[in-house]
């Protein structure tokens, strides 16, 4: 067995006594006080979360735009510096490599933040397709340690506990520091909040300040039932290799109208046809809870898809997921059915933005 | 007289002449957290020994309930139906199943409450 990598709040962690669980290649907190508390204290007030082990890589040079263009789905031309794009990387057949952030952290030079446990297949994808293009593409993520800041009282807290002011920061920016900490204003959690990247020195003495001042510390558990209500994808269960993010309902950020990029004549062909599967949101009638994998039946009991993600929503207390189906029952207000072990629960198409996102724009 | 038996699962099973009260234990509750659905059987339902006959919902996973024995559901715990929470409570006392147990020679098989309390002492990491 492959051993777990350690983020630098590691120690923290194990301090705390926080729960821990393997994520992405990491030994990760999973829930210090709870996953219920420390949701509720995300939507209602703030916490904050070690995600350190996302993966970082740098990519610089004379070409960089156009690169970063062409293996990623959102459109880096126009982005000025300080912005970020969220888009995915992208096989020929339109499938997902990965979701991921882009900051345009220089003229010719990107910081493409990736998931954890893509970060090895997303490095060689980058590094492959770069030789073509005069960029340098770096993988720092190991030279990164990163907290997420989040919920209501995030500005006030990076303004009061920090002494960082981000009131120049509105959604989807970012700044640098004197020392190098980049601060943006971005997060998994349907709130307000801010993301720090830096170095394992400054990030632990943050994480520090922020405790000692009463923030609650949060694990990777309630990241997921508060990304899950917000209707955000997490890779792997709404995204994967082969699935398109047409499929995913993530449109929006495949920009067509620009110059070739991976998998682009794929999704143009299948937004022109219409995907075959989607993913939906469902509530569930009855107490059991539709967990990833589990079966999707139409109403005369045919399989027409799996669920991806299932909760007991923590702040809606509605029973809830997220699923891949056929198309042709993706329809909102369509009646289906889910199995749970041996029992099948009645379940009808929703909205898959469970939870209206507070977003500061 | 010892009638309280476990299984490595977590199970307990608390035996009153040829019946049994199945529940989980308090060492399983307590690292289940939040438990929002206790999947149940009916009465009348058979039960296979190391067979699985419900599950225990938290808020992060679902968990299997193995039977300890062989046997036949005499009754279930309404309580649990209306309130899942009350497991995570008291699990000693809020069983899950009843149950008419097939061969009583099957509890020979389980583990004491000793052995059970090493095997928990061990489980930390």
């Amino acid at each position: 067995m492959e051993t777990l990598k350690k983020t630098p709040l590691h120690g923290r962690h194990i301090e705390a006594g926080a729960k821990m669980s393997p994520f992405g290649g990491f030994d990760m907190p999973i829930e210090y006080e709870g996953i219920v508390a420390e949701h509720e204290a995300v939507r209602s007030r703030a916490g904050v979360f070690d995600v350190s082990h996302m993966g970082e890589v740098l990519v610089s040079g004379p070409e960089a735009v156009r690169f970063v263009n062409y293996i990623f789905t959102n459109d880096v031309q126009t982005m000025p510096v300080g912005k970020i794009l969220y888009g995915m990387m992208l096989h020929p057949d339109g499938g997902t490599i990965d979701d991921l952030l882009v900051y345009r952290t220089a003229e010719q030079e990107f910081l493409l933040v990736i998931n954890a446990a893509n970060i090895d297949k997303d490095v060689a994808w980058i590094m492959s397709h770069a030789q073509a293009f005069n960029v340098h593409a770096v993988n720092c993520s190991d030279r990164w340690a990163e907290i997420a800041l989040q919920g209501p009282d995030a500005e006030t807290i990076m303004m009061t506990v920090l002494g960082i002011d981000v009131s120049d920061l509105s959604f989807y920016t970012f700044k640098f520091l004197a020392d190098g900490t980049i601060v943006s204003r971005t997060g998994y959690t349907g709130e307000d909040g801010f993301e720090l990247y830096g170095t394992d020195a400054r990030i632990d003495a943050m994480w520090q300040t922020l405790l000692a001042a009463g923030v609650a510390p949060c694990g990777l558990g309630c990241r997921d039932t508060l990304r899950f209500e917000a209707g955000l994808p997490l890779y792997g269960d709404e995204l994967a290799d082969d699935i398109t993010p047409i499929e995913a309902g993530l449109g929006i950020f495949v920009k067509l109208d620009k110059p070739d990029f991976i998998g682009k004549d794929a999704i143009a062909r299948q937004k022109a046809e219409g995907p075959t599967r989607k993913i939906i949101g469902l509530e569930i009638e009855g107490p059991a809870i539709a967990r990833h994998g589990y079966e999707v039946l139409d109403a005369d009991g045919n399989l027409v898809g799996t669920v991806t993600t299932g909760y007991r929503s923590i702040s809606l207390g509605r029973n809830l997921a997220m699923a891949l189906v056929e198309a042709s029952v993706a329809a909102p207000g369509t009646e289906l059915q889910v199995r749970v072990r041996r029992k099948v629960f009645p379940a009808r198409v929703i909205k898959k933005r469970f939870y209206t996102p507070n977003y500061k724009k | 007289m010892n009638n309280l038996y476990y299984l490595p699962t977590h199970e307990y099973i608390r035996v009153d002449g040829n019946k049994g009260r199945i529940g989980i234990s308090e060492y399983a509750a307590r690292q289940l957290g939040n438990v929002v659905y206790v999947d149940m059987p009916e009465v009348d339902d058979e039960l296979n020994a190391g067979e699985e006959f419900g599950a225990i919902e938290s808020v992060k996973a679902a968990s299997d309930l193995f039977a300890p024995v062989d046997g036949v559901v005499t009754a279930v715990n309404d309580a649990l139906t209306d309130n899942p929470r009350l497991i995570s409570e008291n699990p000693m006392k809020q069983w899950i199943i009843e149950v008419e147990i097939a061969d009583m020679s099957q509890l020979d098989s389980l583990l004491s409450p000793e052995a059970y309390a090493e095997l928990c002492a061990n489980d930390k990491h």
